[in-house]
Parts: structure tokens; sequence; C-alpha cells
């Protein structure tokens, strides 16, 4: 209703046109996204409908369940589901943790070796395929409830890729090596670097902090920010003798559906195979004969992929396989606009010595983890960009660096391919006009 | 009377403790440093691996004397970002028990380690695990191990502080 007395000018919302709030400019080489893609709750909802139950989610690894009735449970995308290795089929099986009967959780243990998952309200029953197999009183119901149908229900589609269990909410998603795309030659490069067969050690990282999810995504694969935000942990390197002239140089690939990877040399040692003084002078000639293995097997090329060079890839939307001073495997979940869960684990080689085990270990903690050098200041920054954002006056993040050159590692073009896949999945759900 | 002759109280425990709390709460790190032996260990498990063995467990930290050094420049920079301005803290440290001669000390003790920093607070509990030696300078600290209770990070986000 009109008052019929304009005291203001319209607001810029108002006259703003439906224009994406990734702002994607090829001509003049600029590229960026409006901050409310980090603070609408409207843009949140829509990514829970529209990215994390239309995309393959990772769940787990093979060798976390080796034997039949292993299981581990497992949030993703918010849901409570849970990943067994079947007693029948060895198959692994992932379902919704929900009895079937009324909804309380069947696998209430994070991890461990089950028979049977019987749920404890009526004492319903299942077995590691979800097969229902006890209904207490079962003669007290008539024809109508078919038991046969009462298993428990798998998500909607599982398939792995060399131990990297998917699972996706959406019947009708393209298959999972159609969807990894170029990911998948990033995933074997990674399992082959470690001799063909990969597990996850024991002990996981499970923190959260108050960003939101995708500054993490941008973050995980960010050489740009390496040198300053990660000051003391170049300063131990040079510490215990690593020579930093090397520097950091590399590029930028595009591996299609949002994912992407940057690959680079760097100072810091590598466990599969990069001696940094670190590892101590004994472990030398382990070093060097694993990297002539890998020579032998896969020729100079391909072994010096996965030997000097470090890769941080992302798996659209939320993993993250960062191949650096060891290997992180991490998924990152938004609880909130402006709140972000995290599970990290470390990934490494089937049956490793022992010392090379313990080194790997050790470099790991260098930087990564929440007690790492490194990993503490990112969550630092990342919340720091969040309550800068709050602040308002500036509207867009800028993410133009290297547009208009062969990006590099330091660049951002793996950003930018991770926010065009994200607009394009949001569709109309990610304009400027609904996202206020 | 040589130290190692010496029984060991409780008491003289928890004075240590309660020193070592002390500095960590004031920001003393480089005299906290002193306290450690030159072949010590400073190891947080992770949460859901308590009994972790970092030869083969992913840790939280797993710190010699050298990367306990490297861990205390760090926090004295002005560059270790979680950590400056640096949290204001409470170490708590309570049902101590002790074990073992004078020469080889085994201490298990209850703590919880307040935070606070930017408004925001944050709590750590758990167990603690030291191997202490007396010397005729007082106790060294041999090994330290915090056991969190916490069943993950979650609420308290990283490990930026020592314990």
């Amino acid at each position: 209703m009109s008052t019929g007395i304009e005291t203001r000018r319209p607001k810029e919302a108002e006259m703003r046109p439906q224009l994406p709030i990734v702002d994607d400019d090829p001509a003049t080489q600029r590229f960026r996204v409006h901050r409310s893609a980090m603070t609408s709750p409207h843009i949140h909802r829509a990514e829970i409908e529209r990215i994390f139950t239309k995309s393959w989610l990772y769940v787990g690894h093979e060798s976390e369940i080796p034997e039949p009735g292993d299981f581990v449970r497992r949030p993703i995308g918010g849901r409570p589901v849970f990943m067994v290795r079947g007693a029948k089929t060895g198959n692994v099986n992932v379902f919704h943790n929900t009895c079937t009967h009324r909804g309380a959780l069947v696998c209430r243990q994070d991890s461990g070796n089950s028979k049977v998952f019987q749920c404890f309200y009526h004492a319903w029953t299942f077995d590691s395929e979800g097969q229902l197999k006890g209904v207490p009183d079962r003669d007290a119901y008539a024809g109508g409830v078919n038991f046969d149908e009462l298993g428990l229900k798998r998500v909607a589609r599982v398939e792995s890729y060399r131990g990297f269990v998917f699972a996706s909410f959406d019947p009708d998603i393209v298959d999972l090596p159609t969807y990894l795309a170029g990911a998948k030659d990033y995933i074997d490069l990674v399992v082959d670097g470690c001799g063909g067969s990969v597990e996850m050690v024991r002990g996981t990282n499970q923190y959260s902090f108050s960003a939101n999810w995708k500054l993490l995504v941008e973050n995980s694969f960010d050489g740009y920010h390496a040198e300053s935000t990660h000051d003391t942990y170049f300063k131990y390197l040079v510490s215990i003798g690593t020579d930093l002239r090397g520097g950091v140089s590399g590029r930028e690939v595009d591996l299609g559906n949002g994912h992407a990877v940057i690959e680079y040399s760097s100072p810091w040692g590598r466990p599969v195979a990069k001696w940094e003084p670190l590892f101590g002078e004994e472990a030398r000639t382990e070093i060097e004969r694993l990297r002539a293995d890998l020579v032998a097997r896969h020729g100079e090329k391909r072994a010096h992929a996965m030997t000097e060079v470090n890769r941080n890839l992302l798996i659209y939307p939320n993993l993250i396989i960062n191949d650096i001073m060891a290997v992180t495997v991490r998924t990152l979940y938004p609880s909130a606009p402006d709140a972000v869960d995290v599970t990290a684990w470390a990934l490494a080689p089937t049956d490793e010595p022992a010392p090379l085990r313990h080194r790997r270990l050790d470099s790991f903690l260098t930087f990564l983890g929440p007690g790492g050098f490194a990993t503490p200041d990112d969550l630092e920054v990342l919340e720091s960009c969040q309550q800068g954002f709050t602040s308002g006056g500036v509207e867009w993040n800028d993410i133009s660096r290297g547009m208009g050159r062969v990006p590099m590692a330091n660049d951002e073009e793996q950003m930018r391919v991770f926010w065009r896949r994200w607009q394009h999945q949001m569709g109309a759900a990610a304009d400027l006009a609904g996202a206020q | 009377m040589t130290a190692a002759t010496v029984a060991v109280s409780r008491q003289q425990i928890e004075d240590f403790l309660y020193a070592e709390a002390e500095l960590l709460d004031s920001w003393a790190l480089d005299a906290w440093l002193q306290l450690f032996d030159e072949n010590a260990k400073y190891e947080v498990p992770s949460n859901d691996a308590l009994d972790g063995d970092p030869a083969h467990d992913l840790m939280l930290i797993d710190d010699n004397h050298a990367r306990l050094a490297a861990r205390v420049e760090r926090l004295n920079s002005r560059r270790a970002h979680r950590e400056y301005p640096h949290s204001r803290t409470n170490h708590q440290v309570f049902n101590v028990r002790v074990k073992g001669s004078a020469e080889d000390i085994s201490v298990t003790a209850s703590f919880t380690v307040w935070r606070f920093r930017a408004g925001r607070s944050s709590c750590y509990v758990g167990r603690y695990r030291y191997r202490l030696r007396r010397t005729d300078d007082g106790f060294r600290i041999a090994a330290k191990r915090a056991e969190l209770d916490m069943t993950d990070l979650r609420n308290v986000g990283d490990v930026a502080i020592i314990l």
C-alpha cells in the first residue's frame, strides 16, 4: 500500500533483476560470488534439496568393513545411515538408519561387527543384508502387513570406486564412474601410488566450526593462501632443515561435473615418495626404493606424478582427497549456513611397513588435523570470513585470480569449477532476489 | 640421601601439576617447556581411539621434544592465528593418582581445560597420563598424554591450545 509519500530510494534488492549468485563474466575476466551464498538460510535449505540429495556422497572406505557383519555408521547429508558388509553376499550395503516399524535407529554404535541389527524399541531384528528376520508376536498382525517389504531401506544408490563407497539419495543419478568423470584418474593416482590397495588408518578427526561449508571447499585447494596463512608451518619446515627454495608451483585441472584438482610440486616431503629431513637419514634408501618400484611398475612419467606431485582434489560437492605430506580424506557437511561438520581420515597403503606408516602419520600431524600446525589457522580464517560477511557493506567475494592466463595451482580456476557446477545445480534457487 | 630413595607423595605431584597448569594458563610456554625431558613426548590420541599408538594410529598430536618446542615457538608468535590473541584458559586437575618409584613415576589425573576466546567458551574434559622423573631440580616430564572424554571435537573445533 502506498502512502503517497516517498522518503527513500528503492532498495537495490528491489531493483535487482533475476541474477545468479555466481557472477561469471568471461568478457571482463571477473568472477564473483555473492556473499548470501554463505549466509542465506534459503540457500542452505536449497543446497540440502538440490545438492546433497542429488549428488554422489562419500560414505566410507571398503577397508573399514573387511569382514561380513562389519559396520560403520555415518551421517551423510545430515541423515544417519550405516554401511555394513552383508554376511550372505559380501556386498557393501548402505541403509537408512531407521527401523521400518516406528523409526528408531537400528545401528547405535559408531562401528563394530554384528550378525543382526535389533531395534531396541519393539525388538524388530534385521540381518546384515537388511532383511527383517524377527518380529515378536508376529501372529498379532493380519494379512495386510507384508514383512518381506519391511526390510531396512537401502539408500537409493550405492556404488564404489577403488574402495571408496558412495551413496546417493537420488535414484535417477548417473552411475558413479560417469559422475566421477576425470576425478577417476586422480583417485587412481593416489591408490596406485600406494601400491594399488589402500586402507583408512584407525583414528578419526571429527571437528566443526562456524563458517559456511563452501569456504572450506575453497580453502581445501587454495594454493594462494598457503604462504600468508601458514607462515608458522613453513617456519617449522625451515627449522627441521627443509629447503623451501623450490616453492610451490603447478597447475589446475577441471575434471568435469564440478570436480577439480590442483597439482604442484612443494618443498615438503611425501611418504610416497619424496624424502625430506623430517623423515630422517635412515629413511632415504627406503623412500628411494619405493620410488624405484613405482617407476618400474608405472613408468617414469606416472611415477613422477605419484611421488613428487601433490594433489588437492575435490570430488564435488564435498569430498576432499588431499595427497600432500600425507593423504587425508575429508567430508564437509553444513549443519547451518554458518556451521560445518568436518570428518577426516588418514589414507595409507594396505599393509604399509611399520616404519613407513609411522613416518606417514608423523608427517600428517605436522600440517593436518585439529592439532596440526596449519588446520587450526584455516578454521580461524574461515570463521573470520564468515564474521566479516555479517559486517555488510561488501556484497561480493572475488574469485577471479588467474582468469586470462593458463590457471596455475595458486590461481582460483578450481574454485570457479566448483562454483559453476554449484550454480548450475542450484538453478533458480540461487538467484540474488531469492537469497536475500 | 639421593633423590631416588625419597618416596613421592601425592601432594608433591599435585603441587607439580598445579604449577604446570599455572604456567600454561599464564602462557609462560618457554618455562613450561623446561619441565620436559629432552626425550619427552606429548600426545593427544583421537577421540575415537583413546588407546591410539602413534606408530600405527592417527593421533591428534604426537610431539617429540623438537616438535613440542616448535609448537611452543608457533604459539608464542603472532602468526598462530587460531591463538593470536591467545585464549584465556583454565587448566583444572583432580582425581590424582600416583604409582611407581621416584625414578619412574606414573600419574593419572582427571582434567578440565576451559578455553575462552572472542566471546566463546569451550571445555576439554579427559584424563592425563604422565610419566615423571624426579631430579635434584624437581620433577621432569618424560611423557604427557591427554585422553579426551568428548566423543568428538565438534564443540571445541580444534586442539590449538596445549592441554
